[in-house]
Order: structure tokens, then sequence, then C-alpha cells
């Protein structure tokens, strides 16, 4: 095919030499500008900069914009209460397009071109786990608010951490009892074919068979599928309970189809509240989780009994009673997630206080302290609940909500204890070098 | 389940696939076929199409019916507006030239993601179905809208086959393709012919979008998938050709559909990409396309 136009025929720009020391000039000009002057004076009275890692684009993208919303939130009380050890928080937003490559390279322009203190604020484990060993090199603290098992397992290196949402292994466990004497005894299971959905698949057979129950078929789906009723024949008629835990956009059309292909004939359904994080529970062809269970890390709906730090922070983030955003019943919020970028923020804040930090150059003092904390109480700073951390992992562990659909609301019919889902260390970061 | 319902239940699941890849297919092998131009912003076309059926249904109150019937007239006709503009202001520019329309279409794939995304949302939206009636078989429940589907296409695609077989812009179309000069030399306003297929492509699309929305969810990514699959489509069924285009899609959808129930989806995938390498080694003009001239 014949190039008339000359549309890639690069010899016909040329490259004069005032056109050369134009650009030159510019970029030295740049280079000078006042952004890119680094602060000479005292470290103390420039801000404190956390490198946000977000998922703006991508499958994660609904996720993101709360993440955004509630850290944002939490940045703005920690600087009206004076800052992290008097000096201003700042975030520095970089989009990873909830891509793995991305990510590493995200957290690689935080450690290298923004300069920043620490990187903050991934979901996705793919992402996570694509990112983390970028981390690793950089030597810069990751704090992640994923809820997969990658942290805790050990598999990742001691510049992660996952201190403010607790991980699927400790959930699953919790829980187990739960459904085993509440729904049924026979599971079938499906979720998502990647490392969170597979974190599901490990660790609820063995805790569920610890309680007399009994996985009877594991379903995975890969992540990009749009259309699902082709997978129902593998659901064996048995079956007392689905489990179900899906995520990405096409959730919906998953519990429709599922509608369909049941009817009021179902069997019960337990699922993670991540397959409906901000979708309406009461949008169309959504009647059909009437009366099933969910887990909720943070509940959606205010809560008869919500703690007045829990009133606060919803406020704070801008959430409704519904969870949708004030002003907007329509956009429903990522409430049993976000809450993590909270509680994790005011954990850097603690940890940068206790290890007196300064600057990147004491990014391993920061390590040494956060993996020194013990204990979060609950209130305004840790609004979900208490929590324990152990720092050997890297992982907290609080307590868990299942909630029950009911007229159309989420209604928290059950609450874990952190010791439900205590689980021993696989291994210990500590031992890692620095 | 028992070997005969199951494989009913693939083959009702692949129709439906089928149903709305002809209909996007189409949309992009009408556009290559007279233009000449792979569009390979066609799935955004398709992506507009399912966000405007959103924006559109959630605007009119009522019956669901009212706002699916409405979107299902206004959002192809917003769409095509849309490519019309996008071939005034970009292709008629480039003077259709065939790699500068292929780097054009991409940079207007990001543009209409991104726009998308800044003005819709990340969110996956669902739109009410204009019926919700449920199929009761001795052995599962199925969707009455899916077959809905399915008929709304088939008839659809008799239309267009109409149009261009028996119409006078049909004629001029297939005389546009058949050799541009000539049809040019021959009164033919060719331009005019270009921007109103581009437009009916991208209608095309977005008519298949509003179909099935109310089954899958409007979001901002939902083009890419529709988009591998019509050239899929169409390198099977050849470029160009409305009839290969139709049976490559059964065949794509149907294969699909009962792959991926008896086996697995991804295997379903690996068959649909060998078939393409098939083709395109041992019948490289597809297998309803004429041998370029």
């Amino acid at each position: 095919m014949a190039d008339k136009n000359g549309f890639f025929d690069l010899s016909k720009t040329t490259l004069s030499r005032r056109t050369a020391l134009k650009g030159i000039a510019a970029g030295a000009g740049l280079a000078l500008a006042p952004g890119f002057v680094r602060y000479s004076q005292a470290q103390s009275s420039a801000p404190i900069r956390i490198g946000f890692q977000s998922h703006r684009t991508g499958i994660g993208a609904a996720y993101g914009r709360w993440y955004e919303k509630t850290s944002a939130a939490a940045v703005k009380a920690i600087n009206d209460a004076g800052g992290i050890g008097g000096r201003k928080v700042e975030l520095v937003i970089e989009d990873d397009g909830t891509d793995p490559a991305r990510g590493a390279e995200v957290v690689n322009k935080f450690a290298k071109q923004h300069k920043t203190d620490i990187v903050f604020g991934t979901l996705f484990s793919h992402v996570v786990i694509g990112s983390a060993p970028a981390a690793g090199e950089n030597k810069i603290p990751y704090f992640v608010v994923s809820e997969g098992h990658h942290v805790a397992s050990t598999k990742l290196n001691r510049y992660v951490f996952q201190p403010g949402i607790t991980d699927v292994k400790s959930q699953i466990q919790s829980m187990a009892p739960w459904i085993a004497a509440n729904a049924g005894k026979k599971v079938t299971q499906i979720f998502p074919d990647f490392a969170f959905g597979y974190d599901h698949r490990d660790y609820l057979p063995p805790a569920l068979k610890a309680q007399g129950g009994e996985v009877i078929a594991q379903i995975a789906i890969p992540p990009t599928e749009s259309s699902f009723t082709k997978y129902f024949p593998q659901i064996p008629a048995e079956t007392e309970v689905i489990y179900h835990v899906m995520v990405g956009p096409a959730v919906l059309t998953f519990v429709k189809e599922l509608g369909e292909f049941y009817g009021s004939q179902r069997p019960q359904l337990f699922g993670f509240i991540d397959s409906l994080e901000a979708v309406d529970i009461n949008s169309p062809g959504l009647e059909f989780l009437d009366g099933s269970h969910f887990w909720e890390g943070s509940p959606r709906y205010a809560q008869p009994d919500d703690s007045a730090a829990q009133k606060a922070y919803r406020a704070a983030v801008g959430i409704d009673d519904n969870g949708a955003a004030v002003g907007d019943a329509k956009d429903v919020s990522t409430a049993a997630h976000m809450f993590g970028c909270w509680e994790t923020l005011y954990v850097v804040k603690k940890a940068m206080e206790d290890a007196g930090y300064k600057g990147p150059e004491d990014r391993a003092k920061l390590v040494e302290a956060t993996e020194a904390l013990k204990e979060f109480a609950e209130g305004p700073e840790h609004p979900q609940g208490p929590k324990t951390f152990n720092g050997k992992i890297h992982q907290c562990f609080g307590i868990q909500n299942i909630s029950k659909v009911e007229g159309g609301k989420l209604k928290v019919v059950h609450k874990t204890k952190i010791e439900d889902g205590l689980y021993e260390p696989e291994g210990d970061y500590t031992t890692q070098a620095l | 389940m028992r070997f005969g319902p199951h494989l009913l239940l693939a083959a009702l699941e692949g129709l439906v696939t089928s149903a709305v890849l002809a209909l996007t297919a189409l949309g992009l092998s009408l556009v290559f076929g007279v233009m000449r131009v792979v569009n390979v912003a066609h799935g955004e076309f398709f992506m507009l199409g399912a966000v405007l059926a959103w924006a559109v249904s959630t605007a009119i109150s009522g019956h669901p019916a009212i706002g699916f019937v409405a979107a299902l007239v206004i959002a192809p006709l917003l769409v095509g507006l849309v490519a019309l503009l996008a071939e005034r202001l970009v292709l008629r520019r480039l003077n259709y030239n065939p790699e500068g329309t292929i780097v054009a279409t991409i940079g207007m794939l990001y543009i209409i993601q991104q726009l998308a995304l800044t003005f819709y949302g990340p969110e996956a939206r669902p739109v009410e179905p204009p019926f919700s009636y449920r199929i009761l078989l001795p052995w599962f429940g199925y969707s009455g809208y899916k077959l809905a589907v399915v008929a709304a296409s088939a008839i659809l695609l008799v239309i267009t086959w109409l149009v261009l077989t028996r119409t006078k812009i049909g004629l001029i179309m297939r005389a546009t393709q058949y050799d541009r000069e000539t049809a040019q030399a021959f009164g033919i306003p060719v331009e005019r012919v270009y921007a109103g297929v581009f437009a009916v492509g991208a209608m095309l699309a977005a008519i298949a979008a509003v179909l099935i929305v109310p089954i899958s969810q409007a979001h901002y990514l939902m083009g890419q998938d529709p988009l591998l699959l019509s050239f899929i489509v169409v390198i099977i069924g050849g470029l160009g050709s409305l009839r290969g285009t139709v049976v490559a899609a059964v065949l794509i959808g149907l294969s699909d559909g009962i792959v991926s129930m008896f086996f697995s989806p991804t295997l379903a995938k690996i068959i649909a990409t060998l078939i393409v390498a098939m083709v395109l080694v041992f019948r490289p003009q597809g297998l309803f396309g004429a041998t370029s001239r």
C-alpha cells in the first residue's frame, strides 16, 4: 500500500540547528522551573510525600476513585490535626491502569522521579504482586490496601505492608464456622481466575472442612469474562451454598444470569461484597440476591450500633447512610474496602512518628518502626474496629462483618472476633536484610 | 446436568453471542468493504452505543420498555453522528489512506474511551430490559430477552441484506465498493457514500450494543472484546462479504458457546484464533471473500 501522503516518511521532518537549540533551551528552562527545585532548606519544612498508586483506569477504576476520595479525606484530617510529626502530608497520584506491569513502572517512578517517601494504596492483587519487587529494589516502603493473602504469605519482600485491611485467608477462616452452621455444608465456589480468586480457592476448603463442611466444586472464571450462564451447569445439583467472589465490571451480569438460571429454587448464596462494590444493591436484576449473605470489611449501610468514630469517618469521606456519595444516591462507594486507606494512612503516621522519620534516608527505620507495631485501638483513626498487627508477616488482623440483604439494604447479622481469624505465620519478613 | 440439556444451553448461549457479533462485525466489514478503511475504533462505537443507551434509558421514566425503545432509536443515531463527524474531520482529511486511517482510528479509540471514562465514569451500569420473561425449561431457566435479541438481530441482518441488494442506495454502495474511480466517473458522490457507510457501520455496532446492554452492562472498556471478535469474524468470513460475516459469526459464536461450556473458555479462544490463522494461511481472502483485484 502506497504511503501517498508521506505519513510515515520520517526523512521529511528535518531537524534544523535552530530547532535543536530551542529544544535544549526549553529543556534547561524546565529543569530550572520552580517545581524541580529540591527543598534545600531544613527537611522539616517540606511536606511528607506519599506516592498513591491508584487504579484510575482499567477494571479497578471504580475502586480507584473511592480509594482516592477516602485517602484525600484522611490526609485532610491528618493535616488539619497538624500533619505527621508536624509536617504536612501530600498525595502524589499516578495511575497504574490496574495493570501489573504499569504498577511496577509507577513504583519506580515514585522512587526515582517523584522521590516520594513511601508508596501506598494499591488494591488489585495482581498489581500488588507485580509491583512489590520494584518496591523491594528501590527499598521504598509499600503500603497496600489489597485484602489478598500475598503480603501475609511472606512471599513478597520486607518493604511491603498491609496494616489497614485483613487478608483473605483470615477472612475465610473466621467466617467458615458461620457458613457451615447457617448456610449449608455442601459448598460450590465460583471465583475469578487470578491471584485473589486463588486465595479463596486454597483457603476455603480446609477452613470449611474444620467445621464439618465440604467444597464439592470449584469453578474458576477468567476475569475478563462477560457472560456466565455457560459456567452454571458445572454447579452440582446437591449444592447447598454457592460461594461467589467475583470482581470486575461484569458482576451484575453474573448475578442476573444466576437468577435467570435458578429462579426462586436457588441454593443459599454467600458472597464477598467485592462482587458488588460500587454497585447499587437495588439495581434491576439484583432482586435475586434478596435474603443472601455477604462478607463486608466495613458495612456499606449505616448500622444502628455504629460507633461515633464510624459516623465521623463516614461524614469525613462523604458517604450517606446508604453508602453512596452525599448528594448523589447513584454514586455507590466501595465502603467494604476503602476504610483500609484511611486506617493505613494513620498507621503510616504512627510509624513515621515512632521512627522519627525525616526523609527517604530513614526508610529502613520506618520499616522497623512499622514492624514494631502491635495493635490499633478502635477509634477515629481505626473506625472499622480494633486490630492487631503481626510485624513478622506485615499483616493486620481484625473483625469481619457478615451482612444479609434485606429490604434492599445490607444488614450486619454477625461480627467475627479478631481471634477467629488468627493463623500460624508462614514466614518472617524481619529476617530479611533491609 | 445431562448431555442433551447441557448442549441446548450451550447452543442458546452461542446463538446470543453470534447474533450480537454478526451485527457488530457487519458494521466493520461494511466499512472495510466499501471504504477500505480498517476501523480500529469500531469497538468504541459499540461501547458508545451502550453508554448512550444507559443515558437515554435513565433519562426517561416510566415503563422500562419505553426507555429501551427510545435508546434503541436515539443511541445509534447519536453514534452515527459522532462517526459522521469523525469521518469528516479525520478520515477525509487523510484521503482514506489505508495506513493513515489505521493510526487515526487507533487515536479515535483512545479519545472515545477516555471521554467515556471522564464523563460516564468507571462503573458498570445496568440498563433494565424492556421485558423480563424467564422461559422455564424442565432443566433450567433461560432469559426470554436473550432469545428476543437473537430474533431482533436476525431481522436487522435481513433488512441490511435487502437494503444492500434491492435498493438504489445498496447499488450505489456496491458500485463504490467494486470500483471507486469508475463509480465516481458515473456521477456517484463517492465521498458522501463513504460518509454514509462509515456512519451506518458505527450505527450497526451501536444497535448491537443497545441490544446487549440489558444483558451485560455499559462499561467504558466493553469495546475491546467485540472489536477483537469482529476482526476474527471478518477475517474468517472475508472482508467486505456480508454472507461470510454472518456465517463466520454463527460459527464463532456457536463454537465459543459449546467449546467453552464443555471444555474451557480459554480453549474456545484458542480455537477461534487457530481458525483465523488457518484461514489466513490457506484462504487469505476469507471463506466468502473475493480475491483482491
